[in-house]
């Protein structure tokens, strides 16, 4: 396994290219060592991202630096905003030019970002934004947490619009998430938003350095004159209602779409499970652990593993609670998934939740603890 | 043919072409300036032949529609966040020509983290900047350009500087920054300054052209609704007054030796190679 230190100078992806050179049988398959941000970053730069917008906070701080290097190595665009509101709307406005284009920030920042994000999804332009999460509210901590969950699935900026959601749990996948958000960001032309939080952002992992290529579009709504064609206008206002009710049904058919089409999530050892945890990015890693030592304990426990989070697999988690005695939410916050769980199973199996907020990672011990309690309590119930 | 030229003349009347980039009539107030502004872009765009590669960058407020009134590609921008918008569709494209629209409150409050920071940076894009001293389409209230002792929806008995603070003279605040190389303020009083707002966008457009920095035209306009007075008095108050508090002029044409004899940062924008 290679270590990278950073900065890098060698490149990861470099690394992967010399070893199709002599790629045999025996050869393991070589890993380099990444931190989530350049992981993230370089996926991005060898997505074909055309520019980058991003301004300095903790811990996303990495992301901007990787890009800060290897955009104008790769003859790019890269900017420093003065704010995370300048930044989205410099995205906002590569986009509108035909950019590929991708921003990151973590809580605070991701706020500011709200406004443009509204803007960006009324006028059907594509950006892929990352959010490393950070305990709040407010200035809050730079520990790692998932208390965005309610603001990027449900909201984030003003007004009717939903905006794919997706979450990795390990940097492996974090590297292939990033192709597939802009996959989707192009597809729909709408913001998608990537929500890791502090560790995967700032964690070390050996990852095999598969930073697939994306190949370009040519749309025909971007803006590069009016050369020999009609003007075109990209925006979100429609000041008749009218107009703009059928602006919002023409968005939420797509959402309809997108809900119908790019559900993604994981399972493990659903097949006799009838304990099931569910978690998406770190917390279901601990989650993982949890299942195991539960299966130790011969409870018989699985792990539901959300990767979109809006559109969230309700109909998969409903199969996959078919007949579960309990359902339990890990998150590292008060608990906000949870209420997507609650709304997909109808009450079909009671729905518990196990979480630490503020930056403070749920352990695997709590995790078994809280489920033993459960277990325990509803036995007593049911006597 | 340029739109300046006559296209006939009959019993004394001169009748102009419109200029092809005008789209549609405008839907302004009477005596607002924004229909003139909006015309000498379309002429200047028209005649240095720019039309086809140029991108409007809209902002909010009353030039919102701009869009429907100037046959460009036009992208929308969030309140204030014109200069931002403008620097990513100029990076990403820098062949093309990229403008801002932008009015006092959207630029001077809202806005005024991006305008300083783009040109600080000296982003290749230009400013046309329409200071009319009022929030005109939310109803007249006080902007950061409305004159000291203006009364205003919002400044009832007058703007107080005590407690409102004073004018915000923007155009001369870039003008002291290295990445702006061109600065003008002018004015659409009467015909001969209508003329010179004309000189100084073409002249805007020309240094965005050679790709040296940033370039501002504010152009000092009328809100005959907003400030309570006729079309023809709004115009007289704008020649009287506002001319009187912002005076027009160049104040940076660096391609032209033109810079403001105003004391330079020194050392913190050198080179550390340059000896420090």
């Amino acid at each position: 396994m290679t270590v990278v230190d950073r900065p890098a100078s060698a490149r990861p992806h470099s690394a992967a290219a010399s070893r199709a050179h002599g790629g045999d049988a025996e050869d393991a398959p070589q890993r380099v060592l990444m931190k989530g941000n350049e992981a993230i970053a370089e996926a991005a730069v060898a997505a074909g991202c055309d520019a980058y917008f991003g301004y300095p906070i903790t811990p996303q701080a990495e992301l901007l630096e990787w890009m800060a290097r290897r955009m104008p190595e790769e003859g790019r665009v890269f900017v420093q905003a003065e704010s995370e509101l300048a930044a989205i709307n410099m995205a906002l406005g590569a986009s509108a030019a035909g950019a590929r284009v991708l921003v990151s920030s973590s809580s605070p920042g991701i706020s500011l970002m709200a406004e443009g994000m509204s803007y960006m999804a009324g006028s059907r332009l594509p950006v892929v934004l990352v959010n490393v999460m950070r305990g709040g509210p407010g200035l809050g901590s730079i520990g790692a947490a998932q208390g965005d969950y309610l603001q990027a699935t449900k909201g984030h900026g003003h007004g009717d619009y939903r905006v794919p959601v997706l979450g990795p749990s390990s940097i492996s996948e974090a590297i292939d998430l990033v192709r597939e958000a802009f996959i989707l960001a192009e597809r729909y032309r709408t913001p998608v938003m990537i929500l890791a939080d502090g560790i995967l952002g700032q964690a070390m992992e050996p990852v095999a350095p598969t930073f697939k290529t994306l190949a370009k579009r040519q749309p025909d709504w971007i803006l590069d004159g009016a050369d020999h064609r009609e003007p075109r206008v990209l925006k979100s206002l429609h000041l008749r209602p009218e107009d703009l009710e059928a602006h919002d049904i023409e968005l939420h058919e797509v959402y309809q779409q997108i809900a119908a089409n790019e559900i993604r999530w994981a399972g493990e050892r659903l097949e006799d499970a009838d304990v099931l945890l569910v978690a998406y990015g770190t917390a279901a890693r601990v989650a993982r652990t949890a299942v195991e030592r539960l299966r130790d304990e011969g409870v018989r426990a699985g792990l539901f593993r959300p990767i979109t989070l809006w559109p969230f697999p309700a109909a998969a988690l409903r199969e996959a609670a078919t007949g579960a005695r309990v359902v339990m939410a890990v998150e590292m916050s008060a608990g906000q998934m949870v209420e997507d769980v609650r709304l997909a199973l109808e009450g079909a199996a009671p729905v518990f939740h196990h979480g630490r907020m503020g930056g403070m990672v749920p352990s695997p011990d709590g995790v078994v603890d809280t489920m033993r309690r459960v277990l325990a309590s509803s036995e007593e119930a049911a006597r | 043919m340029t739109a300046a030229e006559p296209v006939t003349e009959q019993e004394g009347r001169t009748i102009y072409r419109r200029p092809l980039l005008l789209s549609n009539p405008t839907s302004y107030c009477p005596g607002c300036g924004h229909g003139i502004v909006h015309r000498l872009l379309a002429e200047v765009l028209e005649e240095m032949g720019l039309g086809a590669k140029t991108i409007l960058v809209g902002s909010v407020g009353c030039s919102v529609f701009a869009y429907d009134f100037l046959a460009l590609d036009s992208v929308e921008s969030p309140h204030g966040r014109a200069a931002a918008v403008a620097t990513g569709v100029k990076r990403f494209r820098p062949d093309k020509v990229v403008f801002t629209y932008q009015g006092d409150g959207d630029l001077a409050a809202i806005g005024t983290a991006e305008i300083v920071h783009a040109a600080a940076r000296g982003e290749r894009f230009t400013v046309v900047f329409v200071n009319n001293g009022i929030y005109g389409m939310t109803g007249g209230q006080m902007a950061p350009t409305t004159l000291a002792g203006q009364k205003t929806t919002s400044s009832p008995r007058g703007r107080d500087v005590a407690t409102q603070g004073y004018p915000l003279p923007v155009t001369e605040m870039l003008s002291l920054l290295p990445g702006v190389h061109y600065a003008a303020r002018v004015s659409v009083a009467d015909p001969g300054h209508v003329g010179k707002a004309k000189q100084a966008l073409r002249r805007a457009f020309e240094v965005q052209l050679e790709d040296k920095g940033f370039s501002i035209v504010e152009v000092l306009s009328t809100c005959p609704v907003g400030w309570g007075l006729t079309p023809t008095e709004a115009m007289e108050r704008l020649r009287d007054i506002v001319m009187e508090a912002y005076p027009v002029g160049t104040f940076v044409d660096r391609g032209r030796g033109i810079a403001p004899a105003l004391p330079q940062p020194g050392a913190a924008h050198r080179s550390i190679t340059e000896g420090f």
